[in-house]
């Protein structure tokens, strides 16, 4: 199988997290499974959670409201806020964590993100950067997804999907 | 514990200390050189970096040296390293998803 480009670089002095990743389709499609909730609703929260929308409103100024549910049900609720468009080349959203009336929790950081989309050949190449406010800030949420133990969870995942794959 | 650890780090002086100590031992005196801050601010930030373990101190004769503990350095590496996994898992699931609908499509 064709090997898809993986990049993830840390920068510690201006606290933004890149992510460069290649797909095997086109970059219409790749930007549908990105910007509409039906298809985020499919991909966007980490195994074992899965993603729920609550509304869902893709314009400048709007904003997606959703949870990731683990499997004894706790929900975890954040919101994104789109600040610029331009289908299909990029995105630039503010990310937070709120409840789910979608009331921003003032005490957990905020991430911007800018998200850009380009051809590479038949394939889609996308670039998120995330950037935090502070080391801090980036240490909080890696923290919260540690308390959440799915760390350990992913790892038994990887190992099921060993087993499934034989 | 691992709190203080991020929150030391966050800290663009004690960055900056930590990556000059990483080259060799230092004193106190030596590190406040390359600072425009007074010698009691240098020692502060030693104490704070020292408290989470991120520096230790080793006794030459009347000096005391500070040199990086680099197990710890490691630690925070692999928190980061937990993120990438994150954004792996996330996005094979995207790759999943972009091949049903391309065979939905056909």
């Amino acid at each position: 199988m064709h090997h898809l480009q993986f990049d993830f670089l840390v920068d510690k002095e201006k606290n933004t997290i890149t992510v460069k990743r290649e797909f095997a389709a086109g970059r219409q499609l790749v930007w549908d499974c990105h910007t509409k909730s039906e298809l985020l609703d499919q991909w966007f929260a980490p195994q074992p959670l899965m993603t729920k929308t609550r509304s869902m409103d893709f314009r400048e100024g709007g904003h997606w409201l959703y949870a990731m549910v683990a499997p004894d049900g706790t929900e975890y609720w954040g919101r994104t806020d789109y600040i610029r468009i331009s289908p299909i080349d990029y995105y630039t959203a503010l990310d937070g964590f709120c409840d789910a009336s979608g009331t921003l929790n003032p005490d957990l950081p905020r991430a911007e993100w800018e998200v850009t989309f380009t051809d590479m050949d038949t394939h889609a190449l996308v670039q998120t950067i995330v950037a935090y406010k502070s080391l801090a800030d980036l240490e909080t949420v890696i923290a919260m997804g540690m308390k959440e133990g799915l760390t350990s969870t992913l790892e038994r995942l990887d190992s099921l999907l060993l087993t499934l794959n034989k | 514990m691992r709190r203080d650890v991020f929150q030391a780090i966050a800290d663009p002086t004690r960055r900056a200390i930590l990556t000059l100590i990483a080259l060799h031992a230092m004193t106190p005196n030596a590190i406040a050189e390359h600072f425009d801050i007074s010698r009691q601010a240098v020692s502060k930030h030693l104490r704070i970096l020292n408290e989470c373990e991120l520096v230790k101190q080793e006794q030459q004769g009347r000096e005391i040296y500070y040199q990086l503990e680099i197990e710890k350095i490691k630690e925070v590496d692999k928190w980061l390293e937990q993120f990438r996994k994150i954004w792996e898992t996330r996005f094979s699931q995207l790759d999943d998803l972009l091949s049903q609908l391309k065979s939905g499509k056909k």
